[in-house]
């Protein structure tokens, strides 16, 4: 058993770690990019441009970047946690203050002439944050309540933030990661009910401080039918593209709703939609199952993982694009407010596909790294 | 450790499965959603064989009317039938606009507007090709249906104002929606729909407009309408009633001739406007379609400007028409007392420069009624120079003078009544001189016809009337209509006695200033108060040479003549004011109008000259 280990720790070449990257898992990714780039050929009218190419090269670069991260050792990045968590809350402020306003939420800021939404960074450094704290912890610590405060903190601090945006449905995607990852991390189950009653409790009150357009698609989704033109339009038009596709879907850039373009954002939000017209039930079913699998292998990674960092890391990232891909369908089926989020690596948008990727290749150093001891196992800290 | 961490490791394994099982659980409930959404109800869809679709419509409310106080349209609407085009019902717009124009020939501007509005509108919103199709056009269109695929023909409204040039500067007019007004309004997208650009139908423009209905209906793919699965009608517009009387409009308007003048007559009890009337004038209903650049380019370059309301927009120098204001400053301030006498040698020196009364050789001693009677400069000059600007401006203000009114034109202009700080402001001193020509209405004073009329109501009426369009919205009376409904303007019943009493000896002693102006009827008498106002310098040369006429000048450099007036003078109903842009004298130009509309007005008043508001509401038709 030391043996293997030993070997592992002491001559980790590049080129070890490159044969040591889940290919596997990497083939999944490029197989949903080809799906993204179907449905965006189809959007574009049956051409490459102006989005499917785009995709395309954005996948590429991604997918570098995601190796490139893979390649860094696990250890390292769990020492960034912190210093990055500084960095994305900064971002965060800097966005409130300066950032672009566009479809009244201010959510972007442009870095050297690439827009940035730091609000996609921030779950990542989050999700390294947290687990970097609960490394740390023993078993019993995780029991003491104080213990839990700098990290409820940590969690509250981004999501304040983003809120404020507004963007309500990346703050409730940050809450639910933060959530499962002081789950998996041993928080007993009763303190989370506790939390659970505050929050309906509070309800009420943060439905009195949305915005006017949050509050609208919350009535809109409880009756789509009262708006048909407004906010309710959307919804509408995405079931009725959704009805039309039926079993076997009108084939291939037959899409007659998303084509006439009835659908808004149909490149962006509501790419889903182009596919289960064009490629029925059937193929949108295969899409879940493809999502379903990266999710999934997500959690393999976790659990063939040996350091509670990296286990909390690839559950915290699984999750993470588990919630995108959820609120994203549920939202297009009508079956939760409209939210303004994009299906990763299949919707166009390229600071989504980057931070996505970032993810995955953290994921993927986690994996890369899943046998490596932490020289500083700070129990007694 | 080891064992710490073999169970930690075991907490993490459950509950990470936990969380993997629950969000497996969940994708698998969104894969029963895709299921029911897609292929159970796909049949309520119904849009699986033929690329059958569902369109939303939405319906155009029609415009509310705009009425006079007896209940006629000033302001309706008359059917247009219409050629539409649905761009998501066809697929090839090419085509169906080439076949349509086979039929109804189209310009080339016109199909450039139609394929520009296409761009800009979503697909399930028709655009206009072609308004006012005649019947012959309708039946090519119809019959030929089959090779349209998308077009539509459809009623709708245009606007209609029956009075025309009569009300246009009150109407005001409509034109179709810029494309900042369509983002701001989904409803103002569809074709038809005019936004209010000037007068009664900007002011109102949201309450006229009305909520838009929806139809749901089911189509095929050429477009037409298999079945309505929904219908929700809209609201339509307001009704408006306004306090005009459009027969005394008329009546003005004809009376101005060709003069460029306005008139503004008001129920000087309650502020209600009977009549405002702006000579040129122009047809409200050439926006409607678009007007053209000759006709544009006429109107603009008119010295007349037959587009400005100078009822509420052209500002001019009260002149003797301010004394009144100037006089009940100086009462209030104490600086002159009701029987106090002044004498009038022909000037006033101030420092080593002189100020002329009118009357070379002056008035000899008058007091305040012979001063207002006589319309003596130099009792003005005095009173104003022992008031100060700043008493004066403040009397002005009370009276409605250089203060935006509440008046439904967004055209009007607040004008200037100046003060020592304005001035000051401006980096200049203010001088007694100053204050001194402001006492006869000159200086830096610029007002509004309407602002002079409401002074005269005010006058009459002793109270702080509001000068106001909207009588009734939907039948509901507005706030306004009675005079209760008016604060007093809190000045002593004496003085305005005096001063309405000098403003009567105007117009009906011998010796006052416009004796043309008197109604010469039995049972009611005028009172009002005459101003000329200088619109160029004269020289003091040419004034002392003795020889000057003012008459003989070009027109544009001829002063304007002013009258304000009310009746009856015992029991006061009506105020009124005219305005003849270089009519030279108000005793000579305005105060023969200003006379003439009074005993319309009068004839007019059903109950002779009595209290009671009319109520009457016509029938609606």
């Amino acid at each position: 058993m030391m043996e293997p280990r030993l070997w592992r720790e002491t001559s980790f070449g590049l080129t070890a770690k490159l044969w040591q990257i889940n290919w596997l898992y990497v083939l999944l990714l490029c197989a949903l990019a080809a799906v993204g780039y179907t449905a965006l050929y189809s959007v574009g009218g049956g051409s490459p441009a102006p989005y499917a190419t785009r995709h395309a090269l954005r996948f590429a670069f991604g997918l570098v970047l995601m190796l490139s991260v893979a390649l860094v050792d696990i250890r390292l990045i769990a020492r960034l946690a912190w210093p990055l968590y500084g960095l994305g809350v900064g971002l965060l402020v800097l966005v409130a203050r300066f950032g672009h306003v566009g479809k009244g939420a201010q959510r972007w800021i442009e870095i050297g002439g690439l827009q940035l939404q730091p609000s996609e960074l921030m779950k990542i450094f989050l999700v390294l944050a947290l687990a970097s704290w609960f490394h740390r912890a023993s078993h019993e610590r995780i029991g003491n309540p104080l213990f839990l405060i700098p990290p409820a903190v940590a969690v509250l601090l981004p999501v304040g933030l983003i809120l404020k945006e507004p963007n309500l449905g990346t703050a409730v995607i940050t809450a639910v990661v933060g959530a499962a990852m002081f789950f998996a991390a041993g928080v007993r189950v009763w303190k989370f009910a506790l939390i659970g009653i505050a929050l309906a409790l509070a309800a009420p009150l943060a439905y009195s401080h949305l915005h006017d357009y949050q509050r609208a698609r919350i009535t809109t989704f409880l009756h789509p039918e009262s708006d048909p033109l407004g906010a309710g339009y959307n919804i509408l038009q995405s079931k009725i593209a959704l009805g039309s596709g039926g079993m076997w879907g009108k084939g291939f850039l037959q899409g007659s709703q998303a084509q006439l373009d009835f659908l808004p954002e149909k490149q962006t939000d509501f790419i889903f939609t182009t596919l289960a017209e064009e490629f029925g039930f059937v193929g949108a079913l295969a899409t879940m199952g493809l999502l379903t699998l990266i999710v999934l292998g997500g959690f393999a990674i976790a659990l063939r993982c040996r350091h509670t960092f990296g286990r909390l890391v690839a559950l915290g990232i699984a999750t993470n694009f588990f919630m995108y891909v959820f609120v994203n369908l549920a939202m297009v089926m009508g079956a939760i407010p409209v939210g303004g989020v994009p299906l990763p690596l299949v919707s166009h948008g390229g600071s989504a596909m980057l931070t996505t990727m970032l993810g995955f290749g953290v994921l993927m150093s986690v994996y890369v790294h899943r046998d490596v001891t932490f020289a500083d196992q700070r129990d007694d800290l | 450790m080891a064992r710490r961490e073999t169970k930690r490791t075991g907490v993490f394994t459950r509950r990470a499965l936990i969380v993997a099982g629950a969000e497996l659980a969940a994708l698998g409930g969104l894969a029963a959603k895709l299921y029911q959404v897609q292929v159970a109800e796909s049949a309520r869809y119904a849009l699986a064989a033929e690329n059958n679709r569902l369109s939303a419509r939405l319906i155009a409310p029609p415009r509310g009317r705009l009425l006079d106080r007896a209940g006629t349209p000033i302001g309706g609407n008359r059917t247009n039938w219409r050629a539409l085009l649905i761009a998501e019902q066809t697929l090839d717009v090419e085509a169906t606009l080439d076949n349509f124009s086979r039929l109804v020939p189209l310009a080339d501007h016109e199909r450039a507007r139609i394929e520009r509005d296409l761009h800009r509108h979503r697909r399930f919103i028709p655009v206009t090709m072609r308004e006012f199709l005649s019947w012959e056009e309708m039946a090519r269109i119809e019959v030929n249906a089959p090779d349209l695929p998308g077009v539509v023909v459809d009623v709708g409204t245009t606007r209609l104002y029956p009075f025309g040039p009569t009300l246009a500067h009150l109407t005001g007019y409509v034109a179709p929606p810029s494309e900042e007004d369509a983002a701001d309004d989904p409803l103002l997208a569809l074709p038809g729909m005019r936004v209010g650009r000037a007068g009664l139908e900007k002011h109102h423009d949201e309450a006229l407009r009305g909520k838009a209905g929806m139809v749901q209906v089911e189509v095929n793919a050429l477009g037409r309408v298999i079945r309505e699965l929904d219908r929700q009608e809209g609201t339509p517009g307001a009704e408006i009633t306004t306090t005009l009387d459009a027969g005394l409009q008329e009546m003005v308007l004809a009376r101005l001739g060709e003069e460029s003048a306005s008139a503004v007559v008001l129920d000087a009890q309650n502020g209600e406007v009977l009549a405002m009337a702006t000579n040129p004038s122009f047809d409200p209903s050439l926006f409607n379609s678009g007007v053209s650049q000759a006709q544009w380019a006429e109107w603009t370059k008119s010295r007349r400007t037959p587009l400005i309301n100078k009822a509420v927009a052209g500002l001019y120098a009260p002149g003797s028409t301010f004394k009144m204001v100037v006089a009940l400053a100086a009462l209030e301030a104490r600086t002159l007392t009701p029987g106090e006498r002044i004498n009038c040698p022909g000037y006033l020196d101030l420092g080593d420069a002189r100020f002329h009364c009118w009357r070379h050789g002056g008035h000899g001693l008058l007091d305040l009624r012979g001063g207002l009677k006589n319309s003596c400069d130099v009792f003005f000059y005095e009173t104003a120079r022992r008031t100060g600007i700043d008493h004066i401006a403040a009397m002005a203000k009370r009276f409605g003078l250089g203060t935006r009114l509440d008046i439904e034109l967004p055209e009007q202009r607040v004008g200037l009544v100046p003060t020592r700080a304005w001035r000051i402001s401006r980096g200049h001193p203010w001088n007694l001189g100053d204050t001194v020509i402001h006492g006869i209405g000159q200086g830096f004073l610029e007002l509004t016809p309407l602002q002079l009329a409401t002074m005269a109501a005010r006058l009459a009426s002793g109270r702080a009337v509001g000068p106001h369009l909207t009588r009734s919205v939907n039948g509901v009376l507005q706030p306004g209509a009675t005079s209760a409904s008016w604060p007093s303007l809190g000045l002593p019943d004496h003085a305005l006695r005096l001063v309405r009493e000098g403003m009567w000896a105007v117009v009906n002693e011998q010796g006052g200033t416009a004796p043309v102006a008197k109604l010469g009827l039995p049972d009611a008498q005028m009172a009002g108060k005459t101003g000329s106002t200088q619109v160029r310098r004269v020289s003091r040369e040419l004034r002392e040479h003795g020889n000057f006429n003012s008459a003989k000048l070009p027109w544009e450099f001829r002063p304007h003549a002013l009258f304000v007036a009310f009746a009856p003078y015992d029991a006061p109903r009506y105020a009124l004011s005219v305005v003849v842009e270089h009519g030279n004298a108000g005793a000579e130009a305005a105060a023969p109008i200003a006379r003439d509309i009074m005993l319309e007005v009068l004839r007019r008043d059903p109950s002779g000259h009595g209290p009671a508001p009319r109520l009457a509401e016509g029938p609606l038709q």
